[in-house]
């Protein structure tokens, strides 16, 4: 049978991502990404409700470069998260659908991120 | 080989539709969304304003009762959150049926363990003796 050369839906190869579409996919891997924290917050809980010990390798652990390096994306993660998530209340109640609305909340969301995650940890 | 039906195209809609739930998930990613802004920023501050993260300081601080409420409330709520989440992702990719409904499972399994394992430590610190 024969096929015409039709043009193709977007093709993520050659298709240029839009900002708000990263910032989508950034939601959502950022939330998986705060699953781990919680695991992490659980477990220095439960370290710390184990003993002085086991309390001390925790903080072994996340004082060592790659620990402090997860922390850091976490905090990371956790910025970013909450406020697209507060971008994502306002859609709720009707708020900031138009597209040049959603482009700079977008872009206020990557900028409060970088900007709260460096605040916090030279704050630390 | 079609299976012969005599039941009416209405007869089997019937009962077939909606479980009534359907906002329910929705509502709770929300409602567990907006406490966890306030529960996050405490967190945030909080560790921020500890002296240091030896074990006596991180127990005389869960040993006060206002901070091991909200650390209780913290993470059952971020485990429930995360539940919400975690599930609407696997429902997204994970198409087989039995890996669909395991994966399913075991992730509110391990995020109830989650949950009870934070309260059951933070009530440990606060009121188990002293280690």
């Amino acid at each position: 049978m024969q096929t015409r050369e039709r043009p193709l839906s977007p093709h993520l190869f050659i298709y240029r991502w839009p900002m708000t579409m990263v910032v989508s996919i950034g939601h959502r891997l950022t939330g998986l990404l705060l699953s781990l924290g919680l695991v992490v917050l659980v477990a220095g809980l439960v370290a710390a409700a184990t003993g002085p010990g086991s309390w001390e390798r925790f903080v072994a652990v996340f004082a060592s470069l790659p620990g402090r390096l997860l922390l850091a994306l976490l905090t990371l993660a956790f910025f970013f998260h909450l406020a697209n998530g507060i971008r994502h209340l306002a859609w709720d109640l009707g708020y900031g659908f138009e597209i040049p609305q959603a482009n700079a909340s977008g872009w206020t969301v990557i900028a409060a991120s970088v900007i709260l995650t460096l605040v916090y940890w030279l704050a630390f | 080989m079609a299976r012969v039906t005599f039941r009416t195209p209405m007869g089997r809609v019937l009962g077939s539709g909606s479980a009534k739930s359907g906002t329910g998930h929705f509502w709770r990613q929300r409602v567990t969304a907006v406490a966890l802004v306030l529960l996050g920023a405490w967190l945030l501050v909080a560790l921020m304003r500890l002296p240091g993260f030896d074990h006596d300081t991180v127990r005389a601080w869960l040993d006060r009762p206002l901070n091991a409420v909200l650390m209780i409330l913290l993470a059952g709520t971020a485990a429930w959150h995360s539940s919400l989440g975690v599930q609407v992702v696997i429902e997204d990719y994970v198409h087989q049926p039995l890996a669909r409904v395991t994966s399913l499972i075991l992730s509110k399994f391990v995020h109830a363990l989650l949950a009870a394992a934070a309260v059951f430590a933070v009530l440990d610190l606060a009121f188990g003796a002293a280690a």
